[in-house]
C-alpha cells in the first residue's frame, strides 16, 4: 500500500467528514438551543438534494445558485415545520417521546412526497466543469470539488463559531441554551429565535445535501442514512457540542475512510465500533465535561 | 405519562377484555376467509411484537427505536435453524427466545449507559448495525434474498393450524407479559419510569432493571419474529429495518400504552390500514406519518387511551348523578 493511496483516502475521508459535520453541527445546534431532538434532520439533507437536482439539472440554474436555493429551501421547511408542528409541543409533559414520534412521522411524510414529486430512479447532479478535474499540491493530488466542499465545511464551521460568540444574534442562542425564561423576561424574543435556530440547522442539512448531490447519487431514504451517521458523530463528540460535531465527524470520516480500505464490506461496522468505545469508555462524549449527561 | 394500572387481582373489567379478545381471535378464521386468517396472524405476531415493545415503553419508560433488530433476529433463528436442518421447529421458536435475550444482553448495558433520547437514538442505531450485517452477511444469512421455503413440521403446515397454534402462543405470553407487569418486579418497573432518579434513592439497581425490561422486551419481540418465520415460510432483511421499529413504537402510542390490550389494539388497526393502504397505493408511508402526526398533535393519550378517558368519565358521570338522586 503506497502513501498516494493514504493520502487519497484521508482526502476522501475529510470530504465526507465536512458533510457529515454539516448535518450534525445542525442537529446538535438544534439540541442545544432549541431542546429538540431532530430526528427528521436527514430529510432536510435529502430535501436539500433533491431541490439542488431540480434546480441545476431540471432548470438548468447555475450550479452555486442552485445550492444556495437548495439550502434556502430546506431551511424554510425547517422552520414551516418547527412553527406549524413542534411549537405545539413545547413543554408537555414527557416531551422528548413526543418529540422523537413528530420528527420521525416528518421523516415518513417527507421520504414519501420526495418519492412522489421526483419518482424511485437514482438522480445525479454534474460538478461544475472548473471544479471537474485534479487539483495537486506539490505530490498530493485531490478532486477539485473536494477541496472546494473541504474549505466550505471549514468555513461554515469557522462562520457559526463566531456568529455565536461574538454576535448579538449568537448571545441570545446561548441565553435561550441556558434559560429560556429568564432570557425571554430580558427581552429576548424567544419563539422567533428558536423558529431561526431551525431555520439555520435545516439549511445546513440542505447545504450539506445539495453539495453531496455531484458526489453521490440521491435516492430517497439517504435520510435515514445521514440522520444515523450524524448521531453517531454526535453521540462520539457529545450531543449539543458545536466542537464536538466537528471532532466526531472527522472521527467518523476518517475511520470510514480507512475501513473501505482494509475491509471493504464491513466499513459501515468500524463507526458503530467507535461509537461503541466512546460509549463504554467517555459516554458524555469525547468533549462533553464529565457527568454532563445522567 | 401514565402506564398500566397495576394490581395483582385481575377486575371484572379486565376479564371482559381477555375474553373478548380470546373469543374474537378464536372466531376470525371460522368466516371462512383465506385472506382473515393471514390477517389475524399478522395482528396477533404484530400485537406480540407490540406488547412486548410495551414492556419497555408504557411500563418502564423507555423509547426504543430498535426493536425490529430483535424481531429480526427471532425470525433468522427460526429461518437459519429450519432451513440449514440444525433443529426442528420445536426447538427453534423457543430457541429464538434464547438469542433475542441474548443480544438484549449484547447491545442492552451499551444503550442505556445513556438516557432519554441519546437512549432511544442508541438503540436505533445499534438495531441498524444489526441489520447491516444481516444484510451483508450473504454467506451466512442470504443478504437480501433473505430466505424462502423454510420447512415447517407437518403439523403446522396448514395455516389454519398454525394460526391457533400462533393465538396459544401470544396469548400464553400476554399472560406472562401480565404477571410481570403486575408482579413486585413490574412495579419496579413502573418507578423507575415516574421517576428513575428516585428509583434509585431508594435502592433500586436501576440499571439492572433497565436492562432486565430490554432483555424481556427482546425476548418477546423475537419469539413474534420466529412466529412469523414459521407462518410466512420466508424472511427478508426489511424485518429488522428501521421502519418495522417505526411500526411498532406507532401500533403502541395508537392504542395507548397506558392501557394492557392497547398495543394489540394499535396493532390491529395498523395491520388492517396497510393492507388496505396498500391495495391501492405504493405510498403508505405517508398514510403511517401523517396518523402518527395526527396522535401526537390531537391525541397524546393514544386514541384508543382517548376514547377510553371519554367512556369512563361518561360513566362515572352517570354513577354520580345515581347516587345523587338517592335520598
Amino acid at each position: 500500500m503506497d502513501g498516494s493511496l493514504l493520502v487519497a483516502q484521508l482526502i476522501s475521508g475529510l470530504t465526507s467528514a465536512m458533510t457529515l459535520f454539516l448535518v450534525a453541527s445542525g442537529l446538535t445546534l438544534i439540541f442545544g438551543v432549541v431542546n429538540v431532538f431532530n430526528f427528521a434532520h436527514g430529510s432536510f439533507y435529502l430535501l436539500g438534494a433533491y431541490f439542488a437536482y431540480q434546480v441545476v439539472a431540471v432548470s438548468g440554474v447555475n450550479f452555486w445558485a442552485g445550492v444556495l436555493l437548495a439550502a434556502l429551501g430546506a431551511g424554510a421547511a425547517g422552520m414551516l415545520m418547527e412553527y406549524f408542528f413542534l411549537r405545539r409541543i413545547y413543554g408537555r409533559a414527557g416531551e422528548a417521546g413526543f418529540q422523537i414520534l413528530l420528527t420521525y412521522s416528518f421523516i415518513l411524510i417527507i421520504d414519501d412526497v420526495v418519492k412522489m414529486i421526483w419518482g424511485t430512479d437514482y438522480k445525479s447532479i454534474s460538478k461544475p466543469e472548473i471544479l471537474s478535474g485534479p487539483f495537486s499540491f506539490g505530490e498530493v493530488t485531490m478532486p477539485r470539488y473536494d477541496l472546494v466542499v473541504i474549505v466550505i465545511g471549514l468555513a461554515v464551521a469557522f462562520g457559526m463559531w463566531a456568529a455565536i460568540k461574538k454576535t448579538r444574534f449568537g448571545r441570545n442562542l446561548r441565553a435561550i441554551s441556558s434559560n429560556r425564561e429568564m432570557a425571554s423576561s430580558l427581552g429576548v424574543n424567544v419563539p422567533l429565535t428558536l423558529s431561526l435556530v431551525f431555520g439555520l440547522a435545516t439549511a445546513l442539512g440542505g447545504l450539506s445535501g445539495a453539495l453531496s448531490a455531484p458526489v453521490r447519487t440521491v435516492t430517497p431514504g439517504a435520510g435515514i442514512e445521514v440522520i444515523i451517521g450524524s448521531l453517531i458523530v454526535v453521540v462520539i463528540g457529545g450531543l449539543g457540542n458545536f466542537w464536538g460535531a466537528l471532532v466526531g465527524a472527522l472521527v467518523i470520516g476518517e475511520v470510514t475512510a480507512f475501513g473501505i480500505l482494509f475491509l471493504p464490506q464491513w466499513a459501515i461496522l468500524f463507526s458503530y465500533a467507535v461509537m461503541a468505545l466512546v460509549l463504554i469508555f467517555r459516554p458524555e462524549g469525547l468533549l462533553m465535561k464529565r457527568g454532563a449527561v445522567g | 405519562m401514565s402506564g398500566p394500572k397495576t394490581g395483582a387481582k385481575y377486575g371484572r373489567d379486565e376479564w371482559a377484555q381477555w375474553g373478548i379478545a380470546l373469543v374474537l381471535f378464536a372466531v376470525v378464521p371460522l368466516l371462512g376467509k383465506k385472506y382473515f386468517v393471514s390477517m389475524g396472524n399478522e395482528i396477533l405476531v404484530m400485537g406480540l411484537f407490540a406488547m412486548g415493545f410495551n414492556l419497555l415503553y408504557g411500563v418502564t419508560g423507555m423509547l426504543s427505536f430498535g426493536q425490529a433488530a430483535y424481531y429480526g433476529v427471532g425470525a433468522y433463528t427460526v429461518g437459519l435453524l429450519l432451513s440449514k436442518g440444525v433443529a426442528p421447529f420445536w426447538v427453534a421458536l423457543p430457541a429464538t427466545m434464547a438469542v433475542g435475550g441474548a443480544l438484549a444482553l449484547v447491545l442492552g448495558p451499551l444503550c442505556i449507559r445513556l438516557s432519554g433520547v441519546y437512549f432511544t437514538m442508541l438503540t436505533l442505531a445499534f438495531a441498524e448495525m444489526v441489520w447491516g450485517i444481516v444484510f451483508k452477511w450473504y454467506d451466512f444469512t442470504g443478504g437480501d434474498n433473505g430466505i424462502q421455503g423454510i420447512p415447517m413440521p407437518e403439523l403446522l403446515q396448514s395455516p389454519l393450524r398454525y394460526y391457533y397454534f400462533t393465538l396459544a402462543v401470544v396469548f400464553v405470553s400476554f399472560w406472562l407479559i401480565r404477571r410481570i407487569v403486575a408482579s413486585p418486579f413490574g412495579a419496579v418497573l413502573q418507578s423507575i419510569r415516574e421517576n428513575p432518579e428516585r428509583t434509585g434513592f431508594i435502592g433500586v439497581k436501576v440499571r439492572r432493571y433497565q436492562l432486565a425490561a430490554m432483555v424481556l422486551s427482546g425476548v418477546f419481540a423475537a419469539l413474534a419474529g420466529g412466529l412469523f418465520a414459521g407462518y410466512q415460510h420466508s424472511i427478508h432483511p426489511d424485518m429488522l429495518h428501521w421502519t418495522k421499529s417505526g411500526e411498532v413504537i406507532l401500533m403502541s402510542i395508537l392504542g395507548g400504552v397506558s392501557s394492557f390490550f392497547g398495543p394489540l389494539m394499535g396493532a390491529a388497526v395498523i395491520v388492517f390500514i396497510e393492507d388496505m393502504i396498500g391495495k391501492y397505493t405504493e405510498f403508505w408511508e405517508i398514510w403511517i406519518g401523517g396518523i402518527m402526526l395526527a396522535i401526537v398533535i390531537f391525541f397524546p393519550r393514544g386514541v384508543i387511551g382517548t376514547f377510553d378517558t371519554w367512556i369512563t368519565r361518561w360513566r362515572d358521570h352517570g354513577k354520580h348523578a345515581g347516587t345523587a338522586a338517592r335520598p
